[in-house]
């Protein structure tokens, strides 16, 4: 173990913030990738479904 | 079943489907493997104390950043070739990825260039081609969101990506051609590695969930792109109506 104790450990020898600036940019990025890609996700497949749907009853009227 | 099968987009769409929860999972025991050795295994360095631990997500998004664009050039390639759906399907899977990586190189190598050089940024050679790889995958995206055609555009982004890559060489021996301030290669294959043992370690397995979150994440990003092609076909029209 190299730290003996928690706030030795958040101040990562005084380069604190530089560390936790690059792993917090890095989860905050990687969190909003995914955040927008289960959104696009759905979306689309909302969108797609409504498209059939509306291709579903509009062939319907015209029989 | 043959090597072909999965370059049909039924049977990609359905097999990665199972996949996912797979590399999704893998991604986070990795990541947590890696943050456990970077931080609590590995040692101070001697020479730059604890600010060098920014080197467990510097390196592996470097790395992913050069890595899924050869990625992309490839099924790029494979596609103007013999004009195979699933490779530009790929590729326009993998590039928001690729820059996110890129992204977060040239970040976390600001934060670390910081307190070591003194300076957030310099024009030095490895720093400017990591940069010019972020403009060409905004530039491959913007590409693609431009042209409405999808045929066209899915050729047209790979053109620009094949020629594109003639940075990657450029970014990764950039610190040998050219006095730089950035540092050597962090492994060299003909050496013994200079690093401890421990961070060569953390730095692989982080690589590896790096790995696993991009296949995770690209997937995911091909099954919408899938969806959207093939919505005329029988079988999408049959997943969506269970929606």
């Amino acid at each position: 173990m190299e730290w003996a104790s928690w706030s030795e450990f958040w101040s990562m020898g005084g380069y604190g913030l530089y560390v936790w600036g690059s792993y917090g940019a890095t989860f905050i990025a990687i969190l909003i990738e995914v955040m927008f890609l289960r959104r696009a996700s759905k979306d689309t497949r909302r969108r797609l479904k409504r498209m059939q749907q509306w291709d579903l009853s509009s062939s319907g009227e015209a029989q | 079943m043959n090597l072909y099968t999965f370059s049909s987009p039924v049977n990609f769409y359905h097999l990665s489907g199972k996949l996912i929860p797979w590399f999704t999972a893998l991604a986070i025991l990795f990541t947590l493997a890696g943050l456990y050795i970077g931080f609590f295994i590995a040692p101070t360095d001697f020479q730059q104390g604890e600010a060098y631990r920014i080197i467990f997500i510097h390196v592996p998004a470097a790395w992913m950043s050069m890595f899924i664009y050869l990625v992309m050039a490839f099924w790029g390639a494979i596609g103007l070739a013999f004009n195979t759906r699933m490779s530009f399907m790929m590729a326009r899977a993998l590039a928001p990825t690729g820059a996110l990586f890129t992204f977060l190189a040239l970040w976390t190598g600001a934060w670390w260039g910081k307190p070591m050089w003194g300076a957030w940024w310099v024009w030095d050679a490895r720093l400017t081609s990591e940069l010019i790889l972020l403009f060409l995958y905004i530039g491959i995206i913007a590409l693609w969101a431009a042209i409405d055609d999808i045929k066209r555009g899915d050729r047209a982004g790979a053109l620009l990506t094949l020629i594109g890559a003639i940075n990657i060489p450029i970014i990764y021996f950039s610190v040998k051609w050219w006095n730089t301030l950035h540092q050597g290669a962090s492994i060299n294959l003909m050496k013994a590695p200079t690093m401890a043992k421990t961070m060569l370690i953390g730095m692989l397995v982080m690589a590896f969930a790096a790995w696993f979150y991009t296949l995770a994440v690209a997937f995911m990003r091909a099954r919408g792109i899938i969806l959207e092609r093939e919505r005329q076909s029988e079988w999408v029209k049959a997943i969506l109506e269970k929606d």
